[in-house]
């Protein structure tokens, strides 16, 4: 027995609801980054999916998408990590529910 | 595609990504990150798609996850231990997970097996981003650049 | 009988696994797998035996010593006797360190390491694990490295191992970019990301007797020895062993570890040199390919092994003659000479290629090297700096 898309949406999903987990349920706020990544990626995973399964031949339009999403995600890590550590030298925390203020 | 592989990839992903999102060292959890992301690079070779797999690796393993733990180690008094944990985060997730599970299960037509597939090599995804995807990749540069030229403002000492 | 030979290797793997044609096909990928993993590990494990006592011996010559020579003849079992003592040492892990973290950096180092060696073709219709991207996965594997390092310095529980960690990543990270960068002329001049087809781009003599191996054209030479170079500090070898530079912070990442673990760090790093050297000879030196028509009859593989040896020896030669460099001097280095050589690699051999890849073009590559070669040293002031130093005395 080969796996099915199905199998791979369920898997995508499952790694979906536990980057949710992360992003909602964590305080720290790399907590929350490294939900959101995971959230990225359970999107790649479900364009690539696709994408192999579509009818043959298909343009690679999901795996472009991934690609583009990849590099996106990484320039979104880098000023996520950044605006962390400038709040931690401003607030001296990095628990997101102690950041609150709108005045620095 | 092989279902041993599919599985054991599967159980792999799936628990270190739980452990990554659950565990409270905040250096494990980053390293779990990583592992998970490994797991997902192998559900792209499996699909066929290595180049993006690779880049996977390279960039969440190679670039994330090392700032992520320099970021760790730069907020180090902080990240310890961390306090609190909203139970209401993980209601919504497992009420949205169940909901998706609960789309996926009833759609008809997606227990489809994997048609065969021409390997897709590394020149056919070149020639794409040359072609098709020309200006997607310069507005990407440009802000992998902008991001760039942010994060090192954002972290820059303020002077005086 | 010179073709039987080039081929030998691969004509037993074929011997061997054509028992199996009645076997299903799963099993025959498994053993064929197999067969290449365990020929890898044979080879470059005794490799890295033998290195280990010709590097001291070279050293100690370099050193005006003879070296170790009581074990065996001329010291050559010495490897089995320091095995043995790593083996039966024992294996100390700090009280206060993280013990699965501690455990788990050195092999995934070691494994890192092994999984790099993969993907070089050691030899015509050699290439142990062929994937049509695969100087990627060397750099995307090589990547991983940084994180057990980090594994190890954390793990550890011990500020010098996080100081050496710390460090460690700092410069492998920063020479991470010209180490990519100066292979990207190659790859965009052979127009593939597989190691094979790289190699078949550098075959055949130009004038009849000239080589076309790519450190033969300007920008090839300056991508070759700026990737020699950062090569040098992704293995962490001298003049760039500053994260384990013993006067200043004992031992570094590897500080808390004892025995067979550090034998493990010892036998990755060599494995990385191994890696680095050998994706040097492939990508530069022209891979198995003879530097003379007359001497094709001599195997591939023993051309291979013949240039990878010469770089391995160029290693020790700079680890036995160059002093350590200072830590801030290694950074901007990378970062103010090494980043933007790279990029004029890349601009020479556009430059090459659009002058149809003749003479007009190798002058033109030239041109464009040396220039920026000039505009940097001026900018940098390198006259000023590495001019004779004067020193004043009080009086």
């Amino acid at each position: 027995m080969n796996p099915t898309l199905q199998l791979f949406l369920i898997i995508s999903a499952a790694l979906f609801c536990i980057g949710l987990l992360a992003a909602l349920s964590r305080r720290h706020a790399i907590f929350i980054l490294i939900g959101i990544e995971m959230m990225l990626a359970a999107a790649g995973l479900n364009f690539i999916a696709f994408w192999r399964f579509a009818p043959q031949p298909a343009p690679p339009t999901g795996v472009m998408v991934t690609v583009f999403a990849i590099a996106i995600a990484a320039a979104e890590a880098a000023v996520g990590l950044a605006l962390v550590i400038t709040v931690y030298r401003h607030y001296r925390t990095t628990n997101v529910d102690q950041i609150d203020q709108l005045k620095g | 595609m092989n279902s041993v592989a599919f599985v054991v990839i599967a159980i792999l992903t799936l628990a270190a990504a739980l452990a990554a999102a659950s565990l409270q060292k905040l250096i494990h959890a980053a390293l779990c990150f990583a592992a998970a992301f490994v797991g997902v690079a192998a559900f792209y070779f499996l699909l066929g798609a290595e180049f993006v797999g690779l880049v996977q690796v390279f960039v969440y393993v190679g670039a994330v996850a090392v700032l992520i733990v320099f970021t760790i180690l730069l907020t180090r008094r902080d990240a310890e231990r961390e306090r609190g944990f909203h139970w209401s985060g993980a209601l919504i997730a497992l009420a949205i997970f169940a909901g998706l599970l609960w789309a996926i299960v009833r759609t008809s037509g997606l227990s489809v097996a994997a048609p065969w597939i021409a390997p897709l090599t590394v020149r056919q995804i070149g020639e794409a981003l040359m072609t098709d995807y020309v200006w997607p990749l310069q507005c990407l540069g440009l802000v992998l650049t902008a991001a760039l030229i942010g994060a090192l403002v954002l972290v820059m000492e303020e002077k005086g | 009988m010179s073709r039987f030979l080039d081929q030998i290797f691969v004509l037993a793997k074929q011997r061997l696994l054509s028992q199996l044609t009645d076997a299903p096909d799963w099993v025959g990928q498994t053993v064929s797998s197999l067969l290449n993993i365990s020929a890898l590990l044979v080879v470059f494990l005794s490799l890295f035996a033998l290195i280990s006592v010709l590097e001291r011996k070279i050293l100690a010559r370099i050193q005006n010593r003879i070296g170790p020579n009581r074990v065996g003849p001329f010291g050559l079992l010495q490897p089995a006797a320091d095995g043995i003592k790593m083996l039966i040492k024992e294996d100390i892990v700090p009280l206060r360190a993280d013990k699965v973290m501690h455990f788990l950096a050195p092999i995934l180092m070691a494994a890192t390491a092994i999984l790099a060696l993969g993907v070089i073709p050691y030899g015509r219709n050699m290439t142990p694990f062929a994937i049509d991207g695969g100087i990627l996965f060397f750099f995307a594997i090589g990547s991983t490295t940084e994180l057990s390092v980090f594994m190890a310095g954390w793990g550890s529980n011990n500020k010098f191992s996080m100081l050496g960690a710390m460090r460690a990543i700092a410069q492998m990270i920063s020479y991470e970019l010209p180490l990519i960068i100066t292979v990207l002329p190659v790859v965009m001049v052979a127009g593939s990301l597989r190691p094979d087809a790289i190699v078949a781009a550098q075959g055949g003599y130009s004038l009849g007797i000239v080589p076309r191996w790519f450190v033969f054209t300007p920008w090839g030479a300056a991508a070759f020895i700026l990737f020699f170079i950062s090569g040098l500090v992704e293995s962490n070898r001298t003049p760039f062993d500053v994260p384990e530079g013993e006067s200043e912070i004992v031992a570094g990442h590897m500080t808390e570890y004892s025995g067979f673990k550090y034998a493990t760090f010892f036998l990755a790093e060599y494995f990385g040199m191994f890696a680095i050297s050998g994706l040097a000879v492939t990508l530069f030196l022209g891979g198995w390919h003879a530097p003379l028509p007359i001497l094709e009859f001599v195997p591939s593989y023993a051309w291979f092994f013949a240039k990878l040896s010469v770089l391995l020896f160029v290693f020790i030669w700079i680890r036995g003659t160059l002093p350590r460099t200072r830590v801030d001097q290694v950074m901007s280095f990378a970062w103010k000479f090494m980043l933007p050589m790279a990029f004029a690699c890349l601009l020479a051999a556009a430059v090459w290629h659009y002058e149809g890849r003749a003479f007009a073009g190798w002058l033109w590559s030239l041109g464009v090297i040396a220039l920026v070669y000039f505009a940097l040293s001026r900018i940098l002031e390198t006259g000023r700096k590495f001019a004779p130093r004067t020193y004043r005395f009080a009086e």
